[in-house]
């Protein structure tokens, strides 16, 4: 059993450096001074290593459902990693249809950065609860997933639009949303990164306090800027925290869960505040000039043939399958669970997306935005839903 | 009715933007489609007149129109979309946690979240999708399916059966796909025909003027999908408002049988047996994770037996027949005659008998001169010994508790079971009295020669479950599978038409599909290969 | 011809506007009164037959052309003791003009409710309801409720929660036939 769980670790960790290394290869395609026939040389290189890495990830997979006997998409750290590996198998299809490198040098990144974050969950394998043992894990997991990595694509090639084509040489309106949508990526590595450096150190830092006239501990593995709401510090000789979290912040873990989105947003803050006194410009500006080679008009497709793709297998699994497991399992297929309807959120904005765009001609980089913004709805319902608003989801 | 002569020589309805025939641009009406501010032409519904715009005359053509927008129709959608977010800001009612303050909503939002909850309780966002206003905003989405379905059904339906494969010259050059070639011949055009073809192109022949036309069925997947929708919205209908669907909880008690709730008094329900399963602590597999969050489940379940009442639409007494044995469990509720039960929770804090030893007060090894087992659910009044000693209940609180002093009951389950007895000690009409509960045990006068003591007791199960019949499902179902068909068909397939006509000596290629322009780029290199027909431009006016 | 069109076209609108309006009215008004009772007042009461404390069977619509006074009713209830010595009086006098109390209690056992019929000297038949079947087919929620059946066997009036004398009077009086 152990030897399974090892291979499967081993495997997830191989398939991370795989698509590292594919990411730069694909990132050498598109500097400039290259010539065609180097060009398509690096482009294939990078997919190969990609598909090699996807394998890999593949046995990881498999390995740990031999070993934990269920499919592994049963608690946050198994539900985002296959998140990751679901984005890496979306950018691959649209790869072998369009045939453009400069996708692998956006979307493999934001696969890494998911699967980072995803390992910063407890990787345990946990035995699955009788609300979850079910067919229907599998199939309406798995296909949500990805559906929605589907989705994410069109976001990566959103952004590559945005970044080629809004204009750099002043700043404006755009220019500085531009740049908070980098900045929210670069907070997710500043969590994975300030999460790994506190770990190799194996900082831990205690609280006390009351929730529900119960009375709890909790383990900072950060530094406490902020307690949980009336919480007394229990360790000793470590930082003191600086405040309390507000009242009202009181689901499980709240104070953690919220020390971790300051620290993260403080390290955001630092890399993002870092690459500017490197680079001299907007981050957006500094990118521009690899791209001017990539053809908005084919962007723009990609992202909406993204979309176009996604949306029904996202309404299958998210939607549909949903109701009927929620049917089978709780008598009733619809709930309004803030899973459910964040869900339902989703799919409105890419049926109104599909009809402002059909209908009313938004091209372009209206469309570039609305797909960045179904990725933040899609991120938010992963991220916040199950962390913040608690539900029937809630397993993490 | 004002029609429009084209030069053509086809007469179009009032309001059509491109002549339904040749698909020249008619004059004064390119604001409609917005082609007057490009060069492009925009191919919605291929400019054919959408009635709802062009008649404005009466207040239900208004109304209608308002409908037929598909702006309105997205507003509707984007508003329905931020009041379902709203609504997940705080818990819903329903979902208000059992351990919380208060499970009243007037309490329980404003002591947890402040101010904001109490300005969330009082604009009703605690039960936002029953709300009229969120019914209402559904309800509008669907009015708008409807007319917007009608509205332009068949305007598309007209232009694509009516198309003609010569086409104006304006209305190939605007296309996005054009390109214009000299000198091809006869077998050249032959070839790119028989390309066609082989890519499963069908195509039209007009007098040497060519139409390729493939998948135009992807043009139905809105419509399909949008009945789909429909259908799923009139299925919700039919739940709020009709007996088609019940919604039931109840309480069952291990070894007990009741009416199921729900079923008018023709289905009775015998709890045999609770099940409770944890994961073994020593489980290998999941040593580690159990370690940290402690218990986990394994399976909730309830043994249960159906009965039917032979009898019930009459009212007389119940004669009852056993109809199924089975089980429900987490994601596997029993099924029979249309209704699902669900195992949905279980409470195991109540007793379902006690035992109790008689001995002499004063014995300080309380030997037992008898015992006696009492039946919580129906306790007799009276039990002998065999030393001819009786045991008297003269009260019995199952749930016990004291009011201002005096004992009661809070309700009818043995949650907290304790009694008033009187003991008749052998050959005596004098009765000793004394209070036995749990962890109680109180002589009245303190001179009692007999005592109770609890020797033994057992504890059942309560199972909580959900009885649920909904005949809507196979509607909603319905609706579900139509969509997906139709959003599939509308997503998967694209409607490519290639037209090459001849102009003037010269040959007019034009293309134009509703998406991925990718593919029918490539398709055209395919069938244009080796000839002498200039590829396509793309004319697209994307900035950058 | 066009007159003809437009006018067709324009009633075609009217007519599916308002079906369509008249479905969102109906279905945004059945969801805000709900109804609680499956029984409402002006139904006919539901018959049922139960058992009494002493053993006897009781069906109700043996009392066709009395008014009954259908009590729901559980020992431990507060409201519901309150309410059973007015009850009791009002009986005495009542009964010989034609109202009938049925008291059924939910699903307790023999001795509980023996002791209290002792304790309150009740003399109305107690209708013992084991199995909650008749609880179940009147859907009752929180007790007491009392359901005033006139001697055509149709509910008059359906009351929740506890009543004075006066009240007991009153709808005795109300179902007098």
């Amino acid at each position: 059993m152990d030897t399974l769980l090892n291979i499967s670790s081993t495997m997830l960790l191989v398939a991370f450096i795989l698509y590292l290394l594919a990411t730069f290869f694909f990132g050498a395609t598109i500097r400039d001074k290259r010539n065609k026939s180097k060009e398509s040389k690096a482009g294939t290189i990078g997919i190969t290593i990609t598909i090699i890495g996807f394998l890999a990830q593949t046995v990881y997979f498999i390995t740990r459902w031999i070993a934990s006997g269920h499919v592994p998409v049963s608690n946050m750290f198994e539900f985002v990693t296959f998140f990751g590996m679901s984005i890496v198998l979306g950018f691959i299809i649209l790869y072998f249809i369009y045939k453009m490198s400069v996708l692998g040098v956006f979307a493999l990144p934001i696969a890494l950065i998911v699967i980072a974050y995803a390992s910063m969950f407890p990787t345990e394998v946990s035995p699955l609860v009788p609300s979850l043992q079910s067919y229907w894990l599998y199939i309406h997991v798995t296909t949500v997933s990805i559906g929605e990595a589907i989705l994410s694509i069109s976001f990566v090639v959103g952004l590559i639009y945005l970044v080629r084509t809004i204009d750099q040489t002043k700043s404006s309106k755009r220019t500085t949303w531009l740049e908070i949508v980098l900045f929210s990526l670069l907070i997710f590595i500043g969590f994975s990164l300030i999460s790994v450096i506190f770990n190799v150190t194996g900082y831990s830092a205690q609280f006390e306090y009351t929730a529900n006239n119960v009375t709890m501990t909790t383990e900072y593995q950060l530094p406490a800027i902020v307690s949980p709401y009336e919480g007394v510090l229990i360790t000793d000789g470590v930082m003191q925290p600086w405040f309390d979290a507000p009242s009202w912040m009181h689901g499980a873990d709240a104070g953690r869960k919220f020390n971790t989105l300051i620290w993260s947003v403080f390290v955001g803050l630092a890399l993002y505040g870092l690459l500017r006194l490197v680079l001299r410009k907007r981050i957006g500006a500094a990118i521009q000039p690899k791209l001017m080679k990539t053809k908005p008009d084919l962007l723009d497709e990609i992202s909406y043939r993204a979309i176009a793709i996604g949306f029904p297998v996202f309404t299958l699994g998210g939607i549909i399958f949903a109701s009927i497991w929620a049917q089978e399992a709780w008598g009733r297929f619809w709930g309004w669970d803030p899973k459910e309807v964040w869900a339902l959120v989703t799919f409105f904005f890419y049926a109104a997306f599909l009809h402002l765009r059909l209908s009313r001609g938004w091209h372009g980089e209206k469309s570039a935005w609305l797909a960045v913004g179904g990725f933040a709805i899609i991120m938010f319902n992963l991220i916040a839903v199950n962390l913040v608003l608690a539900g029937l989801h809630s397993y993490a | 009715m004002n029609k429009i002569k084209c030069e053509c020589g086809h007469v179009n309805h009032e309001g059509t933007v491109l002549c339904e025939a040749c698909g020249k641009p008619i004059e004064g009406n390119q604001h409609i489609d917005g082609n007057d501010k490009t060069r492009l032409l925009n191919m919605r519904y291929d400019g054919s007149a959408r009635r709802s715009q062009t008649y404005k005359k009466s207040i239900i053509d208004k109304i209608w129109n308002f409908f037929s927008s598909v702006k309105v129709g997205v507003w509707l959608i984007v508003l329905t979309l931020v009041a379902s977010a709203m609504g997940t800001i705080f818990p819903q009612e329903q979902w208000i946690p059992a351990n919380a303050v208060s499970r009243d909503p007037a309490i329980y939002y404003e002591s947890t979240y402040g101010i904001f909850g109490q300005i969330y309780y009082q604009l009703g966002f605690y039960d936002l999708y029953s709300s009229w206003w969120y019914l209402l905003l559904v309800a509008l989405i669907g009015i708008s399916l409807v007319i917007c379905s009608i509205d332009r059904f068949v305007p598309l339906y007209k232009a694509l059966k009516n198309q003609k494969a010569k086409r104006h010259e304006t209305f190939l050059s605007r296309q996005r796909l054009y390109s214009e070639s000299d000198n091809v011949s006869k077998e050249e055009k032959q070839q790119i025909i028989k390309s066609l073809k082989k890519q499963r192109y069908s195509v039209r022949d007009e007098n040497g003027h060519i139409l390729a036309e493939k998948g135009r069925f992807s043009r139905w997947g809105p419509y399909v999908n949008h009945i789909g929708l429909i259908i799923v919205l009139i299925a919700a209908v039919l739940r709020m408002t009709t007996p088609m669907y019940i919604d039931e909880y109840m309480w069952i008690r291990e070894g007990e049988r009741t009416v199921i709730p729900g079923t008018n008094g023709e289905y009775y329900a015998k709890n045999k047996d609770f099940i409770l399963e944890t994961y073994d602590k020593d489980n290998q597999r999941f040593e580690e994770a159990i370690k940290k969050e402690g218990v986990v489940a394994k399976n909730f379940e309830t043994e249960l037996v159906i009965y039917k009442d032979q009898t019930s639409a009459t009212g007389a007494e119940p004669k009852l027949e056993k109809l199924k044995e089975g089980s429900t469990r987490l994601n596997h509720p029993m099924k029979f005659d249309g209704y699902a039960l669900y195992q949905a929770g279980y409470q195991s804090n109540e007793f379902s008998s006690m035992s109790f030893k008689v001995h002499e007060t004063d014995d300080p090894n309380e030997t037992a001169i008898g015992s006696i087992t009492i039946d919580l659910t129906s306790p007799k009044s009276e039990y002998k010994l065999d030393n001819g000693l009786r045991v008297v209940i003269d009260q019995y609180f199952p749930d016990y508790y004291l009011d201002n002093g005096e004992p009661r009951s809070k309700s009818k389950y043995p949650k907290n079971p304790a009694f008033v007895f009187f003991i008749y000690p052998p050959n005596s009409d004098d009765p000793e009295v004394s209070f036995v509960g749990i962890r109680k045990n109180i002589d009245a006068t303190g001179e009692n020669e007999y005592k109770l003591g609890l020797q033994d007791f057992e504890m059942r199960d309560v199972s909580g479950i959900m009885v649920i019949r909904d005949y809507t499902l196979p509607l909603f179902f319905l609706g579900g599978v139509i969509f997906m068909i139709g959003v599939i068909q509308g997503m998967y397939w694209h409607h490519r038409r290639i037209w090459i006509n001849p102009k003037n000596g010269k040959l007019l290629l034009a293309a134009h599909t509703n998406k991925n322009w990718h593919g029918v780029k490539t398709d055209i290199e395919k069938a244009i290969a080796n000839t002498n027909v200039n590829m396509v431009k793309d004319q697209q006016e994307l900035p950058g | 011809m066009n007159k003809i069109n437009r006018k067709k076209r324009r009633y075609f609108r009217a007519i599916l506007l308002l079906f369509m309006c008249s479905i969102v009215l109906y279905t945004l008004f059945s969801n805000i009164s709900k109804d609680k009772y499956v029984v409402s007042e002006g139904d006919y009461a539901p018959n049922f037959s139960l058992e009494t404390l002493q053993g006897e069977r009781v069906e109700l619509k043996d009392y066709r052309g009395e008014g009954v006074f259908l009590n729901f009713w559980g020992t431990w209830c507060k409201p519901c003791e309150r309410e059973m010595p007015y009850m009791e009086e009002e009986y005495k006098n009542f009964k010989d003009q034609g109202v009938e109390i049925l008291a059924v209690n939910i699903e307790e056992s023999d001795l509980i409710v023996q002791n209290f019929v002792d304790r309150f000297n009740l003399s109305f038949p107690i209708l013992m309801d084991r199995d909650g079947e008749v609880t179940g087919k009147y859907k009752i929620g929180p007790i007491p409720t009392t359901f005033l059946i006139d001697k055509n066997g149709k509910v008059v009036k359906i009351i929740t929660g506890s009543m004075t004398q006066q009240d007991v009077k009153k709808y005795m009086n109300l179902i007098k036939p």
